[in-house]
């Protein structure tokens, strides 16, 4: 899950005693000109969870409580990639003299925290890496050593730092220690800033947390922001199944994540779109019905495969939901079987009884059968 | 310990939970030799015939075992795991999914200093048919695993289960599944999967099931390249939309980063037949085994 900069910043940099500037929250045109009166000269940020609010215009600066009420009105009606801008953080304006870059992230190839560290702040890390590679420190921590002050300064040396150097070490291994405390995916500071006086502050801030570990970071956790869903996505996460819409007209509702994703290429592999990914594997085999009535309130769906393949989860349980569910709902497209694996002879005895049809052997011929059906109902011809 | 063998005893953590027995009757009923259980709160008991302690460390020492199995919520998974790490377990299977990541660096990073293999996390297990399974895949079920000479490595049980039974149809039998899990931090990779069977003398073709997302497949690719046994493919995830993860964690696509065509492109360099759908490996694999030892000119061309 995605922070908000402010929230990242207040709840998280600012315990951490690492610096970040003075600042106000605000949701409204008159709180941004109230905040200027307390700031003085400041910046207004649009608070999306992006990394593409400056180019899209939303980051301004203000000189006066009019210009700041005028700027936060602006950018509080914008929509940046896809986020509506609901609130700004007006920050006291910086004299920078140094941009830096910092991170802490969970490195999956190595299976270890990774500290990254550039004196080019202010760009891409991507870009820095393949345009400016001595500008880059990375530092893989072992557990058991860990990574303090002195380990920061070591991962330091060498680079130009222009008398930062243990303000920074002090802030990485801050840095390091709450990323960990709080499950961070991804803790990054960019620009890292040594203002014109020497200090050394935070002036954004990134920050991605484990959702596995949401369960054990429950204030936090309340602090995320919103992911931008459709109202169907929205109430599949609401049931614990993970839906996401497509712009294609084949359904898709099998289980396992493997097999689901296996299930749309196979429908793009035969020339159709799928309408949507949705595994109802692992623990969430149980919830094909709700699954069901997911994928059947997408508007653009013409057909629906349905693919089993039982390991752990039960095929008979899961055609059950699925037979009940249907003869409720009593939908008016057409839906294609396959069926094997955990509990197959009676799914689909279920399937056989229940509908009066017969599962494909092949998944890949259900499929086809389904793109077919879907292709031909575009066209206005019969579905069945 | 990768490939499952049955001279390996096997240790089920969780073993009196509702899963767990069931699990557990499935393993036995397949061949799988398990000696014992965890549940601290059943300890002193018996469950389906075999003692259970209160740790694995307490197992270890009345009833020796290789293996551990982990039928453990993910809240509970880092204590699981480092108990059997350090019971001295020399391959711990991990069937939980969403262990938290600091959690997942703490269970690899114990099992790098025991030398202990981890399976998984967020694996179904691994089978090998005539002799056993460890984990939740339908080890037991006849129409899917037969014992022959096909090895095969999925990411995803329900995935590699399709592929097993597709196997099975066409006749071909298999000398070794190895689920290898869908998370991105899993501690038996693909390359490590494929190494173990291109070493196992009962395994003469392999298939490999990938998914988008991370590089492991590249890697196992470079590894492939110096295989002198036939290679098929299918890396799942070739329609799915980029920047999404899709189900598994380990499943997203982020810039070129883990797409479908640059494991695609690294697989084909490699000499590895890559399928544009399940249906289509046995077929190719048919073409790969009808030569032996070296491989085909069709594994070359790309499918």
């Amino acid at each position: 899950m995605n922070f908000m900069e402010h929230v990242a910043k207040a709840r998280v940099l600012a315990p951490a005693g690492i610096p970040v500037p003075r600042a106000v929250h605000c949701r409204t045109p008159e709180d941004a000109a109230a905040a200027f009166e307390a700031l003085g000269p400041c910046m207004v940020k649009a608070q999306v969870p992006t990394g593409k609010r400056g180019k899209a215009g939303g980051i301004k600066p203000a000189n006066s409580a009019d210009e700041a009420r005028r700027v936060a009105e602006r950018i509080l009606g914008m929509r940046i990639d896809g986020h509506p801008v609901g609130s700004v953080l007006l920050e006291e304006q910086a004299r920078i003299a140094h941009e830096f870059y910092a991170a802490i992230l969970i490195d999956t190839a190595s299976r270890c925290p990774l500290v990254l560290f550039s004196t080019e702040g202010g760009m891409d890390i991507e870009e820095v890496a393949a345009t400016r590679p001595d500008a880059l420190r990375r530092h893989r921590v072992n557990l058991d050593a860990g990574f303090d002050d002195a380990a920061a300064r070591s991962m330091l040396s060498g680079l130009d730092l222009s008398g930062a150097e243990g303000q920074v070490a002090e802030i990485l291994a801050a840095l390091y220690a709450t990323s960990g405390r709080i499950d961070a995916e991804l803790i990054e500071i960019n620009p890292l800033a040594v203002l014109a006086d020497g200090r050394v502050v935070a002036l954004d801030c990134k920050l991605t947390l484990d959702d596995a570990a949401a369960f054990r970071q429950p204030d936090l956790a309340d602090e995320a922001a919103a992911e931008p869903m459709t109202d169907l996505e929205r109430e599949g996460a609401a049931n614990g199944l993970k839906f996401i819409q497509l712009d294609g007209d084949v359904g898709v509702l099998a289980n396992g994540a493997g097999l689901t994703m296996t299930t749309m290429d196979v429908i793009s592999h035969c020339g159709g779109r799928p309408a949507n990914f949705l595994e109802i594997g692992g623990e969430a085999y149980t919830k094909s019905e709700v699954a069901l009535k997911l994928v059947l309130s997408n508007p653009g769906v013409k057909s629906l495969v349905v693919n089993f393949c039982g390991a752990f989860a039960r095929t008979d349980v899961m055609a059950e939901g699925v037979v009940t569910a249907w003869k409720r709902l009593d939908p008016s497209i057409p839906v294609f079987f396959s069926i094997h694996g955990t509990g197959e002879d009676e799914a689909v005895r279920l399937v056989r009884e229940g509908l009066g049809q017969e599962p494909f052997d092949l998944m890949e011929d259900a499929v086809q059968a389904a793109v077919n059906a879907a292709h031909s109902a575009a066209s206005g011809g019969a579905a069945r | 310990m990768i490939i499952y063998r049955q001279s390996a005893r096997v240790l089920v953590q969780g073993i009196t939970g509702k899963q767990g027995t069931f699990w557990t009757e499935k393993m036995i009923e397949c061949g799988t030799r398990v000696v014992a259980g965890v549940n601290p709160k059943r300890a002193g008991e018996r469950h389906l015939s075999v003692p259970v302690y209160a740790t694995a460390k307490a197992a270890m020492a009345e009833t020796p075992f290789d293996v551990a199995v982990m039928f453990i919520p993910p809240a509970m998974a880092r204590e699981a795991a480092l108990d059997a790490i350090e019971a001295g377990a020399r391959s711990v299977v991990i069937l939980t999914e969403h262990i938290p990541a600091r959690d997942v660096i703490a269970i690899h990073h114990a099992a790098a200093q025991h030398r202990t293999r981890i399976i998984g996390p967020n694996t179904a297990g691994i089978v090998t048919p005539g002799e056993g399974f460890v984990g939740i895949m339908p080890g037991h079920n006849p129409n899917i695993f037969q014992p022959g000479e096909v090895g095969v490595i999925s990411r995803s049980g329900s995935l590699g289960t399709l592929i097993c039974l597709n196997l099975t149809r066409a006749g071909l039998g298999q000398s070794a599944f190895l689920g290898i899990g869908g998370d991105p931090m899993i501690g038996t990779t693909t390359r490590d999967a494929l190494q173990a069977l291109d070493d196992d003398p009962r395994t003469r073709a392999v298939v490999l099931v990938g998914e988008i997302g991370g590089a492991m497949e590249e890697a196992a690719a470079e590894y492939a390249a110096g295989m002198s046994k036939p290679v098929v493919s299918f890396i799942a995830g070739r329609a799915s939309p980029p920047g999404k993860k899709m189900g598994h964690a380990g499943a997203i696509v982020s810039g070129t980063l883990g797409s479908y065509d640059g494991k695609r492109r690294a697989l084909e360099a490699a000499g590895v037949a890559v399928a544009d759908t399940p249906a289509e490996i046995p077929g190719l694999l048919s073409s790969g085994l009808s030569h032996d030892g070296t491989k085909p000119a069709a594994h070359i061309v790309p499918a």
